[in-house]
């Protein structure tokens, strides 16, 4: 199985990175962009094959480190 | 006084801070290697600056879940002063010893000057020897230092006077012009609930000998001293 992660900064927390990028767009001439944030995308190998076991463990996972719950939310998908 | 000093791999104020402590201490300070988890009985640990493994992930991230700091914690709980500085703060602030985080500074670029900061409190074995209120200068040098708490954590901190030191201009005013990374409310330093650990991004270890070009961080060493000697 493999798992899909994207983690990404919660609504309210500024973006700085996210901003630089929007102003890096509209210099480049792409004028209908907004709202620029970034994040990570992470994937990972799993054995087993009960998805809703995994997924729960990638929560975890994501709780322990993957993710500062704090600033970030996380989100997995599972698949084959 | 035995303190102690964490070296991980990337760690790179470690030996500089060690030097400030055995200073004060008058003692050869411990180097305890992130692998270590039979520590000696120390009085004060400390988590210095760099970029411990590489800042992966995110910075402190992988400090936070290292062998060594699973024992600092342990410490940590029972009243073992911890001082976080710089990347040791962001490390930290990982592993939940105080509360909040470090993002990227708010101007994107990595600042390194000296910046001052008015002490909020002095009630605290860092800080017995600073007044609340007083101006100190102390060096910065880092990227991602912009400390986030949510609003209730932020107005539980100042609530409780667990605020260390704020950025603030050498007048001592809290202005958005003296704060160089985009800090909420210009922290610049924080404590746990019991003030045992501090957290701080400014380096009390880079001016604390006369040679350096200032004193005003030696106090915060001298200090630990007095009140756990």
């Amino acid at each position: 199985m493999k798992a899909k992660v994207h983690i990404t900064l919660k609504n309210g927390v500024l973006d700085p990175q996210g901003k630089a990028v929007e102003h890096a767009l509209h210099g480049q001439g792409f004028k209908g962009v907004s709202d620029v944030r970034q994040g990570k995308f992470i994937e990972l190998k799993l054995t087993g094959s009960d998805k809703a076991k995994a997924k729960a463990e990638v929560e975890e996972m994501c709780k322990k480190l993957l993710a500062n719950t704090v600033i970030e939310n996380f989100s997995v998908e599972v698949t084959d | 006084m035995r303190a102690g000093v964490v070296v991980f791999p990337g760690s790179n104020c470690d030996r500089d801070v060690a030097v400030a402590l055995s200073q004060s201490t008058g003692k050869k300070t411990a180097m305890i290697w992130h692998r270590d988890t039979d520590l000696p009985d120390l009085d004060l640990i400390v988590v210095p600056g760099g970029f411990s493994y590489g800042d992966y992930l995110r910075c402190g991230a992988m400090g936070a879940h290292s062998p060594v700091m699973q024992e600092i914690k342990r410490r940590a709980e029972k009243g073992t002063r911890v001082l976080g500085i710089c990347n040791g703060f962001q490390i930290i602030t990982e592993a939940g010893l105080v509360p909040g985080v470090l993002m990227r500074n708010a101007g994107l670029k990595y600042v390194c000057k000296d910046v001052f900061l008015r002490v909020e409190d002095s009630q605290s074995a860092f800080t017995a020897r600073y007044n609340a209120g007083q101006i100190v200068r102390i060096p910065i040098g880092h990227g991602e230092g912009n400390y986030f708490a949510d609003d209730e954590t932020l107005d539980r901190l100042e609530g409780e006077g667990l605020v260390a030191f704020r950025y603030a201009t050498p007048t001592g005013e809290i202005t958005l012009d003296a704060n160089p990374n985009g800090s909420q409310r210009n922290i610049a330093g924080v404590f746990n609930k019991s003030r045992t650990v501090l957290g701080m991004m400014p380096h009390p270890e880079r001016l604390s000998d006369p040679k350096l070009g200032g004193t005003d961080g030696r106090a915060m060493f001298d200090a630990l001293v007095e009140t756990l000697a």
